[in-house]
């Protein structure tokens, strides 16, 4: 396992170095390709804190997402960039008010119940938006601008650069990981890990199992919320299709792809399979049909995800 | 409301209940006795639609469209069973739904393919192209009344089969306890095959006797799957019975909630849901 940690650690060392040349290098086409990876990283990392660490399948990740995004939308005025950390406390506070809200009613479930209420809600949000006109219905609407922050007139760095943004992004993406690592290193990250391995036991030791995991789904949600908000600014829009199932579905996919409960897990997977779909695409305009024969024939035979070809010394 | 109104209301939202039932009960069944979460399964009744569309221009007659279409939807389930479900039995949930997820996007594109991306529309066979009048302006169409017998006719089959036939104990056998079932001498292989099987035809039958009100549209399955799944939730995983109230339950909720807060229609179903999961979370029917 030391040897493994520790090849995992050069390897995630040597993977931020390319990143972080990579601009100086890259064309713009690449540099904006990889940025939305690095979001959907983000995103795949905040799923897998409740997929991969705390046993809670949910089909419906891309509410907190979709909400925070819509929540930028709204916070942007028409011709001006909205405020950094106004418009981000507004996202993650959407966010995390809405996982409070669909935590209370689907941790009531659990198994096959809880994969299929996650998604009915999350789909719930999708027909809200979808209907909603001034919302801008099935068609969504534009962010003309993207924010921007600004210290007594002084802005360290430009969104609208795309190369500042790359940055923006990056820097975020490490920081989700952090913070991630610290969390699920302290008790709290123990006691999720308890609950995974036997709710009931943990119930049994005297720990309020639903408030962690109630706990556990709002902060899953904020940080699903603040992949969202980035992948709104980035792409100056937003629209329905970003609460749709199919986005849970493939935000499942790369963690699962990468290796769900492992810590680069879901940057592996989220890299891997957008790389895929960009050459799919390329290939055919059916690329779906790769893509679905990809998922049935991947969970066929490689079941344990994609950081499993790293390990080359097994767990019992 | 006018009663009229009202009673027309109350029809359609029995029949739109009684098709969800079709694709629900087949959902529910395979979760029961096979233990899979089966997100494919609003494919077949899209897959159903399509059929019915291009088999009733081959054929010439929607019934016999109806009789091929339900053969081949069985040839259909039993293939995928023994092709991909069967390695997922002793799989975690997560699997299946991520294999099952997989298996949409090859239906879509397989649909997109075959039949394109259009809208397509089945004539309502000759024999029932009619109206009742009830006023002078409103009249039913009888192929909806007639929908809503063949389902009725179908959940009482699967009454009779379930509750009083020597498959039917088997699947209850099966649901209760695989390993001593087969310890008794059932052939649980061929049992699972069977269950498929008999679900994917349900979807696809559903998909067929829609095909003539609904039109046939690529992404059909997904909306039906979605309302199905919460019709399980509320009904009770596993409970045929359950999902024959939830789903007139859910049939009821959604055409009066089109009628009397159109604002919020969409939603009114997964308030429902929410409501059944506040007062009892494991389902109308469901074993806490």
């Amino acid at each position: 396992m030391d040897r493994q940690a520790r090849s995992l650690q050069l390897l995630l060392l040597a993977g931020l170095l390319a990143l972080a040349a990579f601009p100086l290098v890259g064309e713009k086409f690449y540099i904006q390709f990889i940025t939305k990876v690095m979001v959907m990283a983000m995103f795949a990392m905040s799923l897998d804190l409740l997929v991969g660490y705390t046993g809670l399948v949910s089909l419906g990740h891309a509410l907190p997402f979709g909400l925070a995004a819509y929540a930028l939308m709204l916070v942007t005025p028409e011709t001006q960039a909205a405020g950094i950390w106004w418009s981000l406390a507004a996202s993650l506070g959407i966010a995390a008010a809405a996982s409070l809200v669909v935590g209370l009613l689907v941790l009531r479930t659990s198994g096959i119940y809880f994969i299929m209420v996650t998604l009915a809600f999350g789909q719930m949000a999708y027909y809200y938006v979808h209907d909603s006109s001034h919302l801008g219905g099935s068609d969504g609407k534009y962010i003309y601008v993207r924010p921007a922050l600004e210290l007594l007139g002084w802005k360290p760095f430009d969104l609208e650069n795309s190369t500042h943004f790359y940055y923006f992004a990056l820097a975020l993406m490490v920081f989700v990981y952090a913070t991630l690592r610290v969390l699920l290193a302290s008790p709290f990250g123990r006691v999720l890990a308890g609950i995974k391995e036997n709710e009931h036991r943990m119930r049994m030791l005297g720990f309020a199992t639903f408030r962690y995991k109630l706990a556990c789904f709002v902060l899953a949600g904020m940080l699903a919320g603040l992949a969202g908000w980035l992948a709104a600014a980035h792409d100056g829009l937003v629209n329905p299709e970003m609460l749709s199932w199919h986005q849970s579905g493939q935000l499942l996919m790369m963690v699962i792809l990468g290796g769900m409960g492992t810590p680069a897990g879901p940057i592996v997977g989220a890299v891997a399979l957008k790389a895929l779909e960009l050459v799919f695409q390329g290939w055919t305009k059916h690329w779906q049909l790769l893509l679905g024969a990809f998922i049935v024939l991947s969970v066929l035979f490689v079941p344990r995800g994609l950081t499993q070809l790293f390990a080359w010394r097994r767990r019992g | 409301m006018d009663p009229v109104i009202f009673l027309i209301q109350v029809l359609n939202g029995v029949q739109y209940g009684l098709l969800l039932f079709l694709v629900a009960s087949g959902l529910t069944l395979i979760f029961g006795i096979l233990g899979i979460i089966n997100l494919a399964h609003g494919s077949f009744y899209m897959v159903g639609a399509y059929l019915a569309f291009s088999l009733t221009e081959r054929l010439g007659s929607f019934w016999l469209a109806l009789a091929a279409g339900v053969v081949l939807a069985v040839l259909l389930g039993m293939a995928l069973e023994w092709l991909v479900m069967r390695f997922l039995y002793q799989r975690d949930h997560l699997y299946q739904v991520l294999l099952t997820y997989g298996l949409i996007l090859i239906f879509e594109e397989l649909r997109s393919l075959v039949w394109g991306d259009d809208v397509h529309g089945v004539q309502v066979p000759q024999l029932l192209d009619f109206s009742i009048p009830l006023t002078d302006t409103l009249s039913y169409q009888v192929y909806r009344l007639a929908m809503s017998a063949i389902c009725l006719a179908i959940a009482a089959g699967m009454y009779w089969l379930i509750q009083k036939t020597r498959l039917g104990m088997m699947i209850r056998a099966g649901s209760f306890n695989r390993d001593m079932a087969q310890s008794l001498g059932i052939d649980i292989a061929l049992l699972y095959r069977a269950v498929f099987a008999l679900g994917v035809a349900l979807a696809a039958l559903a998909g067929m006797l829609a095909a003539p009100v609904s039109s046939v549209f690529p992404g059909m399955g997904n909306q039906v799957l979605i309302i199905s799944f919460v019709v399980v939730v509320i009904g009770g995983i596993g409970s045929v019975k359950g999902a024959f109230v939830a789903a007139i339950l859910i049939g009821l909720a959604d055409t009066f909630g089109k009628v009397l807060v159109p604002q919020i229609a969409a939603m009114v179903v997964y308030l429902l849901m929410a409501a059944v999961l506040l007062w009892r979370p494991q389902g109308i029917f469901g074993r806490a």
